[in-house]
């Protein structure tokens, strides 16, 4: 087995005294798609958050592509191929499409590519090529997810996060973005470490999967198994 | 008539200085909602190195307008330091402390500015060497010195540039990105540290022209020069929208224009309150301002 | 050299390196030529003072004051043992015996000193009532000082009211000033609402100087008359002035315990309950009950009123008032004092009181330095101790701070 291009090791992070999770381990290869699934306020985002240095883990490592960047500056990690999108999408609300787009590639300093990616993002998200020039916070729901999506694709990431990217969006929406998070990881290799709420459609498209529980990782599986679990099914999928 | 173009003019004159002073407050509270009180005394700092390094500049020979251009320049860089040292010394170690301890920082910093050119330059006014750049001409009626033009033609091209840097260039688009959401601005790779340490210059630079530029149209300039054009600027800043930088343009030649109007046509002793009242009044009845807020209002 | 420590010493260099290249221009660039011996001279000055602080505390990282440390904790822990023993009402009561006695062991000039500081603890003490317990920052105190001030200049001069009927009159319009510059601020946020006092004092100044039909402008009022008293002298009651700095000292001591005495209740009454709740989280306290308006306007014109009082004694030891009292600079002077000594709690504002104006009195050379050093203790305290020099002893976290 090759090398993890992220690991955690026994990661807890606290939001003032509360710790939001603890002891956290997981492990994720490049080129597959790992879903972080369970309950509101499970832990899930503060992964993200940890691993992206908005939040500094109180105890724990996390080793991307071989070196420690638990505590880094958050800055430090795009350069690296670490992209994320957060929860919520969080684009820039008044600035216009094509300048989300382009902060997206802001570390990157090679003008031609950066033209090449953008016309490839419009490709794959052509309402946004329609909206190009308009303000980011007059986009709808799916609109605005597919911006953040691309915003981050503009960044060429290696390991790309995304933490709920179905909350609130229509099927219709839902299936696009799902099918082009397939295709990315398909035809570019880019490694998805995906959280969410929906734990069907998660494990879906995963191949792996974990089950975290008010902090805790509970559970470490293949998606397959993750989705036949009877207890998993009981507790995430409705059953 | 003629009173009106008078007052029309001299408005837009203030109006111009209040604007570029208005923009260092605007994009500072837009990026880290900090009121910066030492910001009128950057404004002050400025119209110092104005004297300063006119008068070295002219006594070493060099005609009136190299010495303006130069010292505009030399002025806005000292200053742009200036302020950086501030952000870097006050303000950055208290970015995850209370808004009341930034704000108290903030204050003491403006006091001990101010006070730091009392003890370096005199208690006094500073006035410029001779004649600098006197005289004017009529157009019809109205009296336009020179002073006045280029102090329109300085704030015009300033703010045009300062337009085109940030909604046009790459930094520029990561400052306003910045502004609106600092944490994912750092998710997209922009070092939002970077980022606030250039607002501060930008923001510092133009308060600098600014001081320099009202320092040579009054003749003189005093320690205590930033406090109330400060408040004022501030207010044009709110009016025009806090962080809002067309608003604070905006903002700046309203309140200059209410400034001058009310001081011809209504007291001229009383004409400082005007800029005060608009302030209360416009935090009161509509505080996201005339052209709305542009601040960073995520959570974590 | 350990990295930490050469790192300290990169980021001194740095740092002396910017100020010198700030400092400079101010002073070196003259139309003579480019001097750079003045400058020099400071920063060499700046430099090594700095150089000697770094090298004290690397040194107390490394344990170097341990001979002193170890013997200086057990002192002051076994001071603070017995300092709890002692009752309360013991050691206030030794303080107030001090007080009075005070002028009977020093000379004019201390009395003078001693005037100033009881004024500025009661507008301290005032102040903080505002900030403190409420949590509004208010920059344009001394507005209500003024009011005060010239209340009683004004019924005196013109209608020969007595200092002590005029006391509660100001008193009641410092009141009515701060609700009138309370009532726009209510629904503001934190730093808005401080620009907005600023302004409103300003505004009262401005005004104060320029209706001279009332006010008599920057000349000012004169011929305030000072306390009267009536005094049984053997035979009957005669009508005396109390004119001596003794005196005055006595009346500004009553003030100044009346004061710490209310204050004191109110920190401890369900309003003092309810300002602390507005300043936590006001939305909160709004839940619980609390009308967070009227509270809120309150704190400003409770606050208010000691300015005035205040102001009114002034006016009265003056016996002269002009708006050169009444600049911004006051207001900060007071928020600073209030800041320093720790905001919320009594003792800090009287330590902080006595810090900023009894100290520079102290060194009295550096008279010019005063506000330089003032403005850079009060960003200092921010970076190194924010809660004051004598906390209070309730101090959560503002509800601003969690957005």
């Amino acid at each position: 087995m090759a090398e993890p291009i992220l690991e955690l090791k026994n990661v807890t992070s606290a939001y003032g005294r509360i710790k939001a999770i603890k002891d956290v381990s997981l492990k994720v290869y490049p080129g597959e798609v790992v879903s972080i699934i369970g309950a509101n306020g499970a832990g899930k985002s503060t992964t993200l958050m940890s691993i992206c240095g908005v939040l500094k883990p109180e105890a724990g490592e996390v080793w991307y592509d071989g070196q420690r960047i638990d505590g880094l500056a958050s800055d430090l990690l795009p350069p690296r191929g670490l992209c994320q999108v957060p929860e919520g999408r969080r684009i820039f609300p008044r600035l216009t499409v094509e300048e989300n787009l382009d902060m997206g590639a802001f570390f990157r300093r090679d003008a031609a590519n950066i033209e090449h990616d953008k016309n490839r993002v419009f490709q794959m998200f052509p309402i946004l090529l329609e909206r190009r020039k308009q303000h980011g916070g007059t986009l709808s729901g799916g609109e605005q997810q597919m911006l953040a999506m691309g915003r981050a694709l503009m960044g060429r990431p290696r390991l790309l996060l995304l933490d709920e990217p179905s909350l609130g969006l229509a099927p219709l929406i839902v299936q696009q973005i799902f099918r082009i998070i397939r295709e990315i990881n398909e035809s570019d290799g880019v490694t998805v470490i995906l959280v969410e709420q929906n734990a069907n459609l998660a494990l879906k498209s995963s191949s792996r999967g974990y089950v975290l529980e008010t902090g805790n990782v509970v559970m470490e599986d293949d998606a397959a198994a993750l989705l036949a679990n009877p207890d998993i099914r009981k507790a995430y999928l409705g059953e | 008539m003629e009173f009106f173009l008078q007052q029309l003019v001299n408005g837009i004159t203030l109006g111009g200085v209040y604007a570029l002073v208005a923009l260092g407050y605007t994009m500072v509270y837009g990026i880290i909602q900090l009121i910066n009180f030492a910001h009128g005394e950057i404004y002050a700092a400025g119209g110092y190195m104005g004297v300063i390094l006119i008068s070295w500049l002219f006594a070493q020979g060099f005609p009136p307008y190299v010495c303006l251009g130069a010292a505009l320049v030399l002025a806005m860089g000292y200053c742009a330091l200036l302020a950086m040292a501030v952000e870097k010394l006050a303000y950055k170690p208290l970015r995850q402390s209370s808004r009341l301890s930034v704000l108290l920082s903030a204050l003491g910093m403006s006091i001990f500015l101010q006070n730091g050119l009392m003890l370096t330059q005199g208690v006094y006014d500073r006035a410029y060497p001779g004649e600098m750049v006197q005289g004017g001409f009529e157009l019809g009626s109205v009296m336009l010195s020179y002073m006045q033009i280029i102090i329109v033609g300085v704030t015009a091209l300033l703010l045009v540039a300062l337009n085109l840097l940030v909604f046009k260039t790459r930094i520029g688009k990561a400052m306003r990105a910045t502004a609106q959401d600092k944490t994912m601005s750092a998710l997209v790779g922009i070092n939002s540290s970077r980022i606030i340490s250039l607002t501060f210059a930008i923001g510092a630079g133009l308060a600098a022209a600014a001081g320099i530029m009202v320092g040579l149209y009054y003749g003189s300039v005093r320690y205590d020069m930033g406090f109330v054009p400060g408040v004022k600027a501030f207010s044009a800043a709110v009016l025009g929208g806090i962080g809002n930088i067309t608003g604070a343009m905006l903002g700046g030649l309203i309140i200059g224009m209410i400034e001058v109007f009310a001081a011809g046509y209504i007291s001229s002793e009383y004409k400082d309150v005007f800029a005060f009242i608009i302030l209360i009044a416009v935090l009161y009845f509509m505080p996201t301002g005339i052209m709305g807020e542009n601040v960073d209002d995520t959570r974590v | 050299m350990t990295i930490r420590a050469s790192k300290l010493w990169f980021g001194y260099a740095v740092a002396m390196a910017w100020f010198y290249v700030l400092l400079w221009p101010l002073l070196g660039i003259k139309a003579s030529g480019l001097e750079f011996a003045k400058s020099f001279a400071i920063w060499g000055k700046v430099a090594v003072a700095a150089a000697v602080l770094l090298v004290l505390y690397q040194l107390k990282g490394a344990g170097a004051f341990g001979f002193m440390q170890r013997p200086a904790s057990v002192v002051g822990k076994a001071a603070g043992v017995f300092a709890r023993r002692v009752p309360t009402w013991l050691s206030l009561s030794l303080v107030v015996a001090c007080a009075v006695a005070f002028p009977f062991f020093t000379e004019r000039y201390a009395h003078d000193v001693a005037i100033s500081v009881l004024v500025y603890i009661i507008l301290g003490l005032g102040l903080n009532v505002v900030v403190g317990l409420a949590g509004l920052l208010d920059l344009g105190y001394i507005a209500f000082f003024g009011v005060g001030a010239y209340t009683y200049a004004l019924l005196s001069v013109h209608f020969g009211i007595s200092f002590w009927l005029c006391l509660p009159i100001a008193g009641c319009f410092s009141a009515l000033a701060g609700c009138l510059i309370g009532y726009p601020t209510l629904r503001m946020r934190g730093d808005y609402l401080a620009i907005v006092t600023l302004g409103f004092g300003e505004i009262v100044r401005i005004v104060i100087n320029n209706w001279m039909s009332l006010t008599n402008g920057p000349n000012g009022i004169l011929g305030i008359k000072a306390p009267g008293m009536y005094w049984y002298n053997g035979t009957s009651f005669e009508h005396i002035w109390l004119n001596s700095l003794e005196q005055l000292y006595y009346i500004i001591l009553a003030l100044a315990v009346f004061t710490v005495l209310a204050v004191y209740r109110l920190n401890y009454s369900r309003i003092g309950r309810a300002f602390e709740a507005v300043r936590e989280d006001q939305t909160a306290a709004e839940l619980m009950g609390v009308n967070t308006l009227r509270i809120k306007l309150l704190a400003y014109a409770l606050g208010a009123v000691f300015g005035g009082l205040a102001g009114t004694f002034f006016a009265a030891r003056m016996k002269f008032v002009s708006p050169e009292s009444f600049t911004f600079i006051e207001s900060a002077m007071v928020l600073a004092m209030v800041v320093l000594g720790g905001m919320g709690s009594i003792p800090g504002v009287i330590l902080g009181a006595l810090a900023l104006i009894a100290l520079p009195e102290v060194f009295r050379g550096f008279e010019l330095y005063r506000m330089f050093v003032f403005g850079g203790v009060m960003a200092g305290m921010m970076l190194f101790r924010p809660s004051g020099l004598w906390p209070a002893k309730r101090m959560g976290v503002r509800s601003e701070e969690r957005e």
